[in-house]
């Protein structure tokens, strides 16, 4: 891998894009509250930019890593990155979640340099998990992200702060141990640091179930599946709007790149065997926590347990282990990061206004808050999955690919639709319509400029997705196919079984011919 | 030699409706009121006048089946899913229904909606609904289908919920659309059935392929299932959900809580029939299946006896019209079911015009009524709004089936009588079931059809009684149209008329503007001749084959031997409709008091009938009330009783030594642990990967 050193651009653009917030987070802390509001819009914006022109000059159909960049440390260790498709879209996300994120917190008045350069260093490291191509660049960049978001929760955050930033520790620190031992030993035994040839090693199916195990008890909790998932509500609830936005957003994600860089390539018949344990838990956590979500009464929280439920979703499409399933866990991963950060966002709008989170304290918005009201029920919907919103082409590819793989998790998975619809209304109804149950409800005025700017480019790149998904398919689909490929020896054979009837042609047309039955 | 209709057209016809709504929707503050309306109103007409040439050219034969692409919509993988619109004269005949229902009922909420304030999201919504309904029509693929399918979900959620401060509206907005994801559920399982066992979602190819799975089995949920029989009831869950066949129909007469327009628009003539046209789409699928036939044919005609027998005992008297369209949609599922597919259209067909006239008929009564709902208020409307009335009273011979066998009949004469006559001839599995119920259910139509009638425009004003009227009378004026309220509010046992004020209180009902006027008599022209002038192209064995050229699975036999059966068989649904007929003039004109009793003898079948079979009730029970229990008892039970209590707060409670957990945890230092322990991580590996 010495070798490479120019990508195709010729400049370290993804050294760039890592460069750009790392520089403006340490200038954020040495001026004052405004100009670091200022110089961390910029750089999220230049790194925007600089996204936009990977996308456009990524070749689609081209070399599966691209934009590769080489530069040994120290040791083992090495400065070495590329992308490809899938993490090209993931980066896509980071970078256009994150000026909506500053924006957002254009309200926050304490502490605004820390609270910037925090930010600023989360886009960092975010970005350089989905760049990373040494197994421990990633594993310190996957790690180390989250201290900036202990920190955003746990000094920007609510009343019981410090409550969730150690419950949030508590559950990444296990998986963070067995993860890392697990990568030690698969370095020693591979012989190598460097994803992409680790991506093709065939470990021995023995020691791959216990491998699968250890990074399953990291990526289990980031995504995070049930039983592990209970720091998230509370995560949400005490983070501020845009800690929220980011969490639910990209860091999620990172479980979910997590099971289709590693866990799906390198250990396929771990995969399969533990089949069971993953759908287990996905469906427990669709129908589980949807019903948790049915009877809250802090939209935050509301929110925060529909995503579990969602992000369930991602899991059950990624080990369905098909085309149709991993890139719709895919896409679900790039929707729900839109429209549940979008949903977050609604309720900072409520929140900044109000300062309450209680349902109850709320209701007939869309009488004085017309604009709100539109774009919430937009994301409302394209949380239950309606066709035309980005929603419904994950969910759907999700469940046509498992169905193939097997009809029970189809079916119980399916009861999604059903359920989500039934929380996401409910929370609809009680914040929008009806009638103001309070009078400053009743008072609040409609969305700012600056609102807008938050909430319109979110609405238009999901629907983009609902009615075009192309433009995000198109430069996955050659690395999923890529890692179906890989996996097909392992890939569940599905239980349908299908035989076919005896002669059936001549059975048809003398039914037509008695004109009855 | 046939051509493809003009793609141009097509495009405007679907996507103007859209274009419309989103200059409504979105710029109807800066534009206004009227331009929104005018917009709106426009682009359906334009729409309605593009759709009746290529309806025209189908008929004429001169159009053959196309498909227009759109756009790619989701590749992967085997599944090619593309938005396309698809025309045949299947296609067509819900083109002209949609947009010249879509349009006129635009045309007619000019007057009916004319005191609200938010009228340009009203039209916003009709008009998108207009779009998702003709993407639904013109679906080439499942999935397609089903974007129309849940785009009319949204809109008819939109538009139930359209008066949102009212907590009934609400309610009954949410309910019709978690229980249509409860078809959809079904539906969505058949996409992928059928996606896996033809490995297409292309209804032309799924179509050809059919016939070559009959027979064959498959697992589905541990079961060794037939294929076919699976997925034709997984899709025709679907249909039941949207079409509100009996046991997911109980979203439909809550929907009653929208606009009259919208009743007529969505819960009548188009979105509701949604069902019907799918099976009817997918109705050489469904041939392959005997059995999931047979569930068809005994669904729909238990669904026409249900709603039938509890339209009985409405008094609001858009519930009665609403009870009435579930049980003409159960005639149009066992048409279907026993293989009678161009009757099962043809009824559709007519009963839009009809049904949508005898809905913005009521309108136009409850605009007349000042928003009075309930017919026990009415009585002797005949001679203030004779128009109105006129109109009704086409509507009602219509539904009822008038006419004189070889001459001439109103639109429901032909089709309902094709459906009774076709059951009867099919033999098919549960026929003897349908035609039974096919008689009793026409003889209840007639009487709560003639109810309805004798109710509103016969006897003495009951106006007095009403509380919208003595409003009126007194010139407390209402400014919102929106005082639709349901008659359940009235005590559930006072039967009809018996001991309601009579007298007009001062009040005299006005007729309705010309614009809601107009639809009514346009309607009334569909409710007439729809029937007499399109029989041939939808029923006849000879040119019924020619028009549907495939588009429906035409069965030319059944069609031709219809014509076969008994004359007792013909002359059945004539006299039961003068039976109802003379029942209702019995005990609403000659006996007014003669319901109270026969209430007060059968009570308990009354109140049987009163609570809908307890549909609701059981629902609540069954599902409602468990699902929230489940959700608290994970939520404190299991979330914070369970994984917090043995998890994260058990370690805290190990590792800080029990009273000063809360200290300890305030002051921040579990905190600090945390940040020091992902630190020193790093460290090792740095200095393990450095060796």
């Amino acid at each position: 891998m010495d070798h490479v050193a120019v990508n195709e651009l010729g400049f370290p653009i993804l050294t760039l894009m890592l460069a750009i917030p790392t520089i403006a987070a340490i200038v954020c802390l040495f001026v004052d509250a405004k100009m670091a509001r200022t110089v961390a819009l910029g750089a999220t914006l230049l790194d925007l930019a600089l996204g936009i022109l990977l996308w456009a000059s990524y070749q689609v159909g081209g070399d599966q890593w691209q934009f590769q960049e080489y530069a040994p440390i120290f040791g083992r260790f090495a400065w070495a990155l590329g992308i490809d498709g899938i993490a090209l879209m993931l980066i896509m996300l980071s970078v256009f979640l994150m000026p909506i994120c500053i924006l957002a917190s254009w309200t926050i008045e304490k502490r605004v340099q820390e609270y910037m350069a925090a930010f600023l260093f989360v886009e960092v490291l975010m970005l350089g998990v989905f760049m990373a191509q040494d197994i421990f660049l990633f594993y310190v960049m996957f790690e180390a992200g989250l201290i900036p978001m202990y920190l955003i929760i746990g000094i920007w955050g609510g009343a019981n702060r410090i409550y969730a930033a150690y419950k949030f520790f508590l559950y990444t620190l296990l998986g963070s141990v067995l993860m890392l031992i697990a990568m030690l030993w698969m370095v020693q035994t591979a012989g190598t640091t460097f994803i992409p040839d680790l991506m093709v090693y065939d470990f021995d199916p023995a020691a791959q179930t216990w491998l699968f195990l250890a990074f399953f008890a990291s990526f289990a909790v980031k995504l995070p599946m049930w039983p592990v998932h209970t720091w998230l509500p509370d995560a949400h609830v005490q983070a501020p709007t845009a800690g929220s936005v980011i969490l639910a957003g990209v860091l999620l994600k990172l479980g979910g790149y997590g099971f289709v860089r590693f866990s799906l390539p390198m250990f396929p018949e771990a995969s399969s065997e533990l089949f069971w344990l993953v759908m287990g838990l996905s469906l427990v956590a669709v129908v589980y926590t949807s019903l948790v979500a049915l009877v809250q009464q802090d939209m935050k929280k509301l929110i925060a347990y529909s995503s579990v439920a969602h992000m369930a979703f991602v899991t059950i499409g990624l080990f369905a282990m098909n085309q149709q399933g991993i890139e719709g866990g895919m896409i679900v991963m790039l929707s729900h990061g839109l429209v549940s950060g979008a949903l977050f966002l609604c309720v900072g709008v409520v929140y900044d206004r109000m300062h309450t989170r209680e349902i109850a304290k709320y209701g007939g918005v869309a009488n004085n808050m017309p604009a709100y009201a539109l774009f919430f029920l937009l994301f409302t919907m394209a949380s239950i999955g309606l066709p035309g919103t980005s929603g419904f082409v994950g969910e759907f590819l999700v469940l046509i690919g498992v169905y193939q793989a097997n009809s029970w998790v189809a079916f119980v998975a399916t009861t999604g639709i059903i359920l989500g619809a039934s929380y996401m209304l409910l929370l609809f109804w009680r914040i929008a319509y009806g009638t103001a149950r309070t009078e400053e409800a009743a008072k609040m005025p409609d969305l700012t400029k600056r609102e807008w700017a938050l909430l319109a480019p979110i609405a238009a790149a999901v629907l983009w997705m609902g009615v075009y998904p192309e433009s995000f398919m198109a430069p996955m689909r050659k690395d999923v196919e890529t890692l179906v490929a890989r996996i097909e020896r392992a890939a569940p054979a599905g239980d349908a079984h299908i035989e076919r009837g005896a002669a059936p042609a001549a059975a048809a047309d003398a039914h037509h011919g008695e004109g009855g039955h | 030699m046939t051509v493809a209709p003009n793609s141009a057209a097509m495009l405007a016809i679907v996507f103007l409706p859209l274009l419309a709504a989103i200059v409504a929707g979105l710029g109807g503050r800066l534009i206004g009121k009227v331009p929104a309306k005018i917009v709106t109103t426009g682009a359906l007409f334009i729409s309605a006048a593009l759709s009746w040439p290529i309806f025209l050219g189908y008929l004429g034969g001169s159009y053959g089946a196309s498909v227009v692409p759109v756009l790619d919509w989701i590749h992967s993988g085997a599944l090619q899913v593309g938005w396309e619109l698809r025309v045949d004269s299947l296609t067509a005949v819900m083109l002209v229904v949609v947009t010249s229902v879509s349009a006129l009922v635009h045309l007619y909420s000019w007057g009916y909606m004319a005191e609200d304030p938010s009228q340009p999201r009203f039209f916003a919504y009709l008009s998108l609904f207009t779009f998702a309904m003709l993407m639904l029509v013109t679906a080439n693929n499942l999935v397609q289908m089903f974007f129309g399918w849940e785009g009319v979900g949204l809109a008819s959620y939109l538009l139930i919920g359209f008066w949102y401060h009212k907590p009934t509206a609400n309610a009954a907005a949410l309910k019709a659309f978690v229980v249509n994801r409860v078809g959809d559920f079904g539906f969505m399982l058949g996409i992928f059935g059928t996606f896996l066992v033809f490995g297409t979602i292309n209804i032309p190819e799924i179509l050809a392929a059919a016939p070559d799975m009959a027979g064959s089995t498959f697992n589905f949920l541990g079961m060794r299932l037939d294929v076919m029989t699976t997925l034709c009831i997984l899709l025709f869950i679907g249909a039941m959900g949207k079409s509100a066949q009996l046991g997911l129909h109980t979203w439909l007469p809550d929907a009653m809580e929208g606009p009259t327009p919208v009743s007529a628009l969505i819960h009548a003539a188009t979105m509701v029939t949604a069902g019907v046209f799918m099976v009817c789409r997918m109705s050489p699928m469904f041939e392959t299946s005997e059995v999931a036939l047979g569930l068809v044919t005994i669904v729909g005609a238990a669904t026409a006896i249900f709603a039938a027998t509890v339209g009985m005992v409405q008094n609001d008297i858009k519930r009665v019209i609403a009870y009435s369209t579930c049980s003409q949609l159960g005639y149009m599922f066992f048409a279907a079911g026993v293989g009678a597919y161009g009757p099962a259209m043809f009824h559709l067909f007519t009963h839009a015009f009809f049904k949508a006239l005898l809905f913005l008929g009521a309108g136009s009564v409850i605009h007349a009524m000042h928003h009075e709902q309930d017919m026990r208020f009415y009585g002797g409307l005949r001679k203030s709004i004779p128009i109105t009335f006129t109109a009704m009273l086409i509507g009602t011979l219509a539904i009822t089936g008038v006419g004189v066998l070889g001459v001439f009949g109103f639109a429901g004469f032909y089709s309902k009588d094709a459906i009774i006559e076709s059951t009867f001839a099919s033999g098919a599995m549960g026929w003897q079931f349908a035609f039974g119920i096919s008689i009793f259910a026409a003889l209840l139509t007639s009487f709560y059809s003639w109810r309805l009638m004798f109710l509103t425009f016969w006897g003495t004003p009951r106006w007095a009684g009403s509380e919208h009227i003595q409003h009126a009378a007194h010139g407390d004026h209402h400014d919102h149209a929106d005082d639709e309220h349901a008659a359940d509010e009235h005590d559930a046992h006072a039967p009809d008329a018996a001991h309601v004020a009579t007298g007009t209180a001062g009040y005299h009902p006005h007729e309705s503007p010309w614009s809601m006027l107009t639809p009514l008599i346009l309607l009334s022209l569909g409710a007439v001749f729809a029937g007499y002038l399109f029989h041939h192209a939808f029923i006849d064995y000879h040119e019924g084959e020619a028009f549907w050229a495939g588009a429906i699975y035409f069965d030319t036999h059944l069609m031709h031997e219809m014509h076969e059966v008994p004359y007792w068989v013909k002359l059945a649904p004539a006299v039961v409709m003068a039976i109802g007929l003379l029942l209702a003039f019995y005990c609403y004109i000659l006996r007014p008091g003669f319901p109270a009793k026969f209430v007060e003898h059968f009570r308990v079948l009354h109140t049987f009938l009163w609570h809908k079979w307890y549909f609701d009730e059981l629902y609540n029970v069954l599902f409602v009330k468990p699902a929230l229990w489940f959700g608290r008892f994970f939520w404190k039970k299991g979330d914070e009783g369970t994984i917090d209590r043995f998890g994260p707060d058990g370690i805290a409670a190990l590792v800080t030594t029990g009273t000063k957990v809360t200290a300890r945890l305030q002051s921040g230092y579990v905190y600090t642990y945390a940040f020091v322990m992902l630190i020193g991580i790093t460290a090792a590996v740095t200095w393990i990967m450095s060796r």
